[in-house]
């Protein structure tokens, strides 16, 4: 099954480009001119201490905020002025650290409403429920169910969605943002809160994904599975870029573990 | 709540056989009378019904759109002679469109100002209304809106309008289900369940908002036509801003994002002054309070409110 | 020329009075974030108890205009305490529906209180209305438009000056590092709203005596009262305050130059024009929050 059609098109190299992003919450500058860039097909890292502003990142990369310098380009284009659904159907996707599932729809359904920038019926097609409206719902439903197997959740898939364990909510979350057919997928804290059986779980199916295609940036705490499962490695400290480099590069950066275990 | 459901058509079997069984055994027009106004109050319920139950915002000038379907109709079929079928057409375009210029700039931005937005575009229509005296007739009101006709029915009040009224609530109810079960209900229930989420999985939520606004504003224009054919004269005060309030009254007493609840609250407001003939001095004291307690304590609406306490009485008990 | 004067003075006028309304509201906003849909009508109760205790009962003027704004302070208390506090989903639209319950409730306790009939109260001063440029002045105007003047610059520095107002301030824009830095925000709320529900019944005792009152007066003033605070920016006291003069004026020239049937539309329709254009209102910040 091809995980995400737009992943499995898309030639481009270059996924995203962040250049001298700059953004200030009144006093406090969060983000002081990050720069880096992430290619296609990777995994990439993102560390750091908290309130390094790895979430802030992920919230301009998104949409979410806007930048009060330099700029974000993800797929050739710059996403200055594109509101958040467009730059979903555009490709990026995100999962949340403290799950947001839908709780009054079932698992099925939840994954259902991730396809919507893929589909298209609208107020009429609902009202009169013609063919068209009813071929593109059961091809949302299988897709859908598709998906549930892809991440092992198809026991649950009628379940509703708050009724899920957490570690199994958090899968549903990626499944979820996997239905949005992404190029660039972020993940916030996906191991957050999971045990160690979990984790190693949640770890191949990162790898499972990145063999479909789909670009991948994660912000993680548990240094183990981010130094297992990233290609690269970007580590922010107190809104700057620290260092960026492969896994083995930043483990031995002296910077780095400075920063994350004091000085001194 | 499931897309699926299959008892959906057993409910509304229930549905037909009560409202066909009423109808057809009463013979009170007096009966008749209240039981219509319940059905056309539903149709103004179930419009805001889903915009404050999904989207969580309100309006507070829906009577504007009831009067704009009563008036548009009384002026083009009464005064112009245009067929009322015509009109009807004509009274929910204009509804659709003036809720389309209201909503557009307020729904981007937090509940306080579409509220604002409603209520301020709510006396300006009432304002107008009473001021184009030669158009609507002014304070004294509208007379000679012609009786409805199909073929060689006449809808004239007693149970044959009875029937056209909740023959369209039927409709409309079956619209609303719908909408619902389809991806625009997911995107409707995903911004109910979580905003925030639904943005970021790319639901266009100030869109899917405006639309909802609008097709609350149809059926509140599709009431006020049934209302104007109903009574055959119509005046302003009937479209003011306590008449805005009753109808939210409505929506919060039968629960919010319920297709039931609306009938629920569209009864309960319907009956309530004939309940309360002797003490029509409290009506205001009653409303105020009923809007604030039920907010208070019971935010999801008094089904969903009593339902829990029911429970909770059952859990006490054993 | 003349009598354009006369409804610019009648424009101030009224103007002040929605001016004082306006800054209330706007005081309520930026110390709580909440609107209060039902500020209207305590400004009929300062208007109607003012009635009650200055004009039935006798009492002197400093006594009835004391009593009128403690009617309007203690009943904004109790109704923060036992509507607004206890409230179990304090979203926006649970809020407002409270605001506008609570508001019909207030309106239909007055009714049954004071019947329907209006009242005229006489000017707090001469009645001789003071000639300039030819047109009439009423003293009592100039008793409202300092009055407004007083309130918005005493709240102002209640606001700026004091820790009480600083703290008030601190709440408003987050609620839990004020707590964190010790600031009773339940205190704090309380006392927003004696302040706010103060100012409506301030702007009604001075309004009574150049309208009638009586138990419908309130919401249409309140709502002006919202258009002005939108016009010149929620959160603003001096954006309501030029909101509420600017709203007066338009509506006085509108009403004398063009139709005084469509007055009222007048506010509604600089209301929409505000939430289309700049919803953050002409003075306060570029865009509207979108909490």
């Amino acid at each position: 099954m091809i995980l995400s059609q737009q992943a499995h098109e898309t030639r481009a190299k270059q996924i995203l480009e962040v250049q001298d992003l700059t953004k200030m919450f009144g006093g406090v500058t969060a983000q002081d001119q990050i720069s880096f860039s992430i290619e296609k097909g990777i995994v990439c890292g993102l560390i750091g201490p908290n309130g390094a502003g790895k979430t802030t990142l992920f919230n301009m990369i998104t949409g979410i905020y806007r930048p009060d310098a330099g700029k974000v380009v993800f797929n050739g284009k710059d996403i200055k002025k594109t509101p958040v659904h467009r730059l979903v159907k555009a490709g990026v996707a995100r999962t949340f650290q403290h799950v947001e599932l839908f709780s009054s729809m079932t698992l099925l359904e939840n994954i259902m409403v991730g396809m919507h920038v893929r589909t298209k019926a609208g107020f009429w097609a609902a009202v009169t429920r013609i063919p068209a409206m009813k071929k593109e719902e059961r091809q949302s439903r299988r897709r859908a169910e598709e998906l549930l197997e892809f991440t092992n959740l198809t026991a649950d898939a009628h379940k509703m969605a708050g009724d899920l364990p957490a570690g199994r909510q958090k899968t549903a979350q990626i499944a979820r943002a996997l239905a949005s057919d992404p190029l660039l997928l972020l993940l916030d804290e996906p191991a957050a809160g999971l045990n160690p059986v979990e984790t190693h779980a949640l770890g191949k199916l990162i790898q499972k994904i990145k063999q479909s295609g789909i670009t991948m940036m994660l912000v993680e705490h548990d240094m183990s599975l981010v130094m297992e499962i990233s290609d690269k490695v970007v580590v922010l400290d107190r809104g700057k870029k620290l260092a960026e480099g492969t896994p083995r590069q930043i483990q031995n950066n002296e910077a780095v573990m400075s920063a994350y275990l004091g000085n001194g | 709540m499931t897309d699926k459901n299959k008892y959906i058509w057993i409910e509304y079997l229930i549905f037909v056989c009560a409202v066909s069984a009423f109808g057809l055994a009463t013979k009170n027009t007096y009966y008749l009378q209240i039981m219509t106004f319940i059905g056309i109050n539903t149709l103004l319920g179930l419009g805001l019904n889903m915009l404050m139950g999904y989207t969580g915002q309100v309006s507070l000038g829906h009577a504007a759109f009831y009067g704009i379907g009563a008036y548009t109709t009384a002026i083009l079929s009464g005064t112009y002679g245009l067929n009322p079928w015509l009109a009807l057409v004509c009274a929910v375009a204009a509804a659709v469109f003036i809720a389309f210029i209201v909503g557009l700039p307020t729904l981007r931005l937090s509940g306080y100002y579409l509220a604002m937005g409603t209520l301020g575009f709510g006396m300006i229509i009432n304002i107008v209304i009473r001021e184009w005296a030669d158009l609507t007739g002014g304070a004294s009101g509208f007379v000679g809106i012609p009786v409805l006709e199909a073929g060689s029915i006449v809808f004239m009040s007693g149970a044959s309008y009875y029937f056209l009224v909740w023959g369209i609530v039927l409709v409309a109810m079956i619209i609303c289900r719908r909408l619902l079960a389809s991806r625009m209900g997911r995107a409707l229930r995903a911004i109910h369940d979580g905003e925030n989420a639904a943005v970021a999985i790319g639901v266009n939520t100030h869109l899917l908002k405006l639309q909802i606004f609008m097709f609350s504003a149809a059926l509140g224009a599709v009431a006020g036509f049934l209302y104007a054919h109903f009574v055959l004269f119509i005046s302003p005060g009937s479209f003011g801003f306590m008449f805005s309030i009753k109808i939210v009254t409505m929506v919060v007493i039968g629960g919010m994002a319920s297709v039931w609840g609306a009938l629920l609250g569209a009864a309960v407001l319907t009956l309530l002054p004939e309940v309360l003939h002797g003490f029509a001095e409290y009506e205001m004291i009653i409303f105020g309070l009923i809007l604030m307690l039920v907010m208070i304590f019971m935010p999801q609406g008094l089904t969903q409110g009593i339902m829990d306490m029911i429970r909770t009485a059952r859990r006490a008990k054993s | 020329m003349q009598e354009i004067v006369q409804y610019l003075f009648s424009g101030i006028t009224t103007g002040a009075v929605y001016a004082v309304i306006a800054v209330g509201l706007s005081m309520l906003y930026s110390s709580t974030e909440l609107i209060n849909f039902a500020h209207g009508e305590f400004v009929m109760i300062g208007a109607l108890v003012m009635v009650t205790l200055w004009v039935h009962l006798g009492l002197p003027l400093p006594v009835a205009v004391a009593g009128a704004v403690a009617a309007g302070c203690v009943l904004g208390i109790v109704f923060e305490r036992f509507a607004i506090r206890t409230a179990r989903n304090p979203e926006p639209i649970t809020l407002i529906i409270i605001t506008v319950g609570a508001g019909i409730f207030l309106k239909g306790a007055a009714m049954i209180v004071w019947g329907k009939d209006p009242f005229s109260m006489p000017s707090f001063s001469s009645h001789e209305s003071i000639e300039i440029f030819g047109a009439a002045l009423l003293p009592q105007s100039i008793w409202i438009v300092t009055a407004a003047l007083v309130l918005a610059g005493g709240i102002h520095l209640f606001l700026k000056q004091t820790l009480t107002g600083k703290a008030m301030v601190a709440c408003a824009v987050n609620k839990k590092a004020a707590w964190l830095s010790g600031i009773p925000s339940e205190k704090m709320g309380i006392l927003a709203f004696g302040i706010s529900t103060g100012c409506g019944a301030i702007a009604g005792i001075f309004i009574a005596p150049i309208t009638m009152s009586s138990y419908d007066m309130g919401t249409i003033l309140g709502l002006k009262g919202f258009c002005a605070a939108m016009i010149g920016g929620l959160g603003s006291l001096w954006g309501a305050f030029a909101g509420g003069l600017l709203l007066g004026i338009l509506e006085s020239l509108g009403a004398g130059l063009i139709s005084s049937g469509l007055k009222d539309a007048i506010a509604f329709v600089l209301l929409l024009l505000i939430l289309y254009i700049r919803p953050g209102g002409l003075f306060a910040a570029k865009e509207a929050k979108r909490f």
